[in-house]
């Protein structure tokens, strides 16, 4: 049997094989497109399209990238980063994965756990996708229909209402400051919003960090 | 060739790539499974939490799918149908669009019909702008990850707050966003408070969950705690936003 460190390198191997293929195919569809309606890009659009969206997503990417793989583990990263919607689904499921499993993050339970609830929620979004665009045709009234537009459109309050129940109850020394910080933040600075939450996570990460530092140092957390 | 943004080829090509991030997903959970298998963890903890996992995808999943309808308006069904089951989301996605439409003299949500040129444009603009993460991944996730390993093995108090503050930290940002149109009271509005309202309700919802949970010791309770307190706060919304707005 292989060693933890030698079933991680497994994975990274794999994961890399797996993430580049993804890659290539991606790319591979307005190749295709292109090529099979005999048009180019239109130059123009395409360079003014990537100059006003490209550096944002770019820098956001990377930022995503380093803030979320410590917390998504290796398989789960490599899942989580192709297949997509990290904050809203794939890393609150991991989350609660991991607390219901009750193993550690950092232990190879906690890697296993989050990497199978991540693989669950994949499958299961990808296949209720799936059955949308089947049947898009008559889901469309009913999915968009006023009376149900709320429910949806408040997704993530209730999704961090719960979650934030479970673990700031658990762990409030370090999670007073941080809480305070950003409610005062996104209250005062009117910039900030559903637009912009993405590039105040790792902010709040870093701060509840040194928070958690100082505390640990000084003997507080026990 | 005449071109349409729902032509029968462009579901063909996304449903090979979608099939393939499917595949990804099964060969983790396959590896992942027979890994803990061998190291001996209890499988019919894992078979509930794999169970959890569904339960609770189920309706952010269908959010997904209104984006999908949200973006087929402009750009037909197969394009959204493949950029939001691979990394993309609506937020994303309608800004890359937008700006590629508006880079076309195009407005967004007013588009009829697309060219095929146009259409192409706009599937480049969307795909090399969200490609980031999965080559960053391939080439910092080892280092991060062994990194996390090695604060482990050093000193494991201190790992696992590591661990807790990264996730509160994260937690923490979105819960100040539950609260970033709360002035809005001051003008009079009160749909500012619509989402804190509701994750109020969520809140509560899952408090009373684990108290029960803990009551009684049937474990079931807390394992369905999470998305029967999302639905709970997504049904709360309704009602909410009908009293607030």
């Amino acid at each position: 049997m292989k060693d933890y460190r030698g079933y991680m390198d497994s994975v990274h191997r794999s994961g890399t094989v797996w993430n580049l293929s993804v890659m290539v195919l991606m790319l591979l569809f307005p190749l295709s497109v292109g090529i099979i309606y005999g048009v180019v890009p239109d130059g123009h659009g395409l360079l003014m399209g990537l100059v006003a969206t490209m550096p944002m997503y770019w820098a956001v990417g990377v930022i995503e990238t380093v803030t979320y793989v410590p917390m998504l583990g290796a398989g789960g990263s490599y899942l989580s980063f192709v297949t997509g919607n990290i904050s809203n689904l794939k890393l609150p499921c991991a989350l609660n994965a991991l607390e219901q499993a009750e193993v550690r993050a950092n232990s190879e339970e906690g890697e296993l756990v989050s990497t199978i609830a991540i693989a669950v929620s994949s499958i299961v979004t990808t296949l209720i996708i799936v059955l949308g665009v089947i049947l898009i045709v008559p889901l469309t009234p009913i999915l968009e229909a006023p009376v149900l537009a709320p429910a949806f459109a408040q997704l993530l309050p209730a999704l961090f209402g719960a979650l934030g129940v479970v673990f700031i109850s658990k762990q409030w020394k370090i999670a007073v400051a941080p809480v305070i910080l950003m409610l005062v933040l996104f209250i005062a600075v009117p910039a900030l919003n559903a637009g912009t939450v993405g590039i105040m996570v790792p902010v709040s990460v870093l701060f509840t960090l040194a928070v958690s530092r100082i505390l640990y140092k000084k003997g507080l957390l026990n | 060739m005449e071109f349409s943004a729902n032509a029968p080829v462009l579901f063909v090509l996304a449903g090979i790539i979608i099939a393939a991030v499917l595949a990804q997903s099964v060969f983790f959970l396959v590896k992942a499974w027979r890994r803990a298998r061998e190291i001996g963890m209890d499988m019919g903890r894992l078979k509930k939490t794999a169970r959890t996992a569904a339960i609770f995808t189920i309706a952010p999943a269908v959010a997904i799918v209104i984006s999908v309808m949200t973006l087929s308006k402009d750009l037909g069904v197969a394009l959204p149908w493949l950029r939001l089951s691979v990394v993309g989301s609506l937020s994303y996605e309608t800004v890359a669009a937008t700006n590629a439409e508006s880079a076309m003299g195009l407005v967004f949500g007013r588009v009829t019909a697309l060219t095929a040129g146009q259409y192409v444009t706009i599937a480049w603009v969307m795909t090399i702008s969200i490609l980031v993460g999965i080559w960053l991944v391939p080439l910092i996730s080892r280092r991060i990850l062994n990194g996390m390993i090695t604060l482990e093995n050093r000193d494991r108090k201190w790992a696992e707050t590591f661990s807790n503050a990264l996730f509160i930290g994260m937690i923490a940002a979105f819960l100040g966003y539950v609260f970033c149109d709360v002035s809005t009271v001051f003008e009079g509005s009160a749909a500012g408070l619509i989402p804190v309202c509701v994750m109020l309700v969520s809140a509560v919802v899952m408090a009373l969950a684990g108290l029960a949970a803990g009551k009684t010791k049937k474990r079931w309770i807390s394992d369905y705690a999470l998305p029967v307190s999302l639905v709970a706060g997504m049904i709360a919304a309704i009602q909410i936003t009908a009293w607030l707005n």
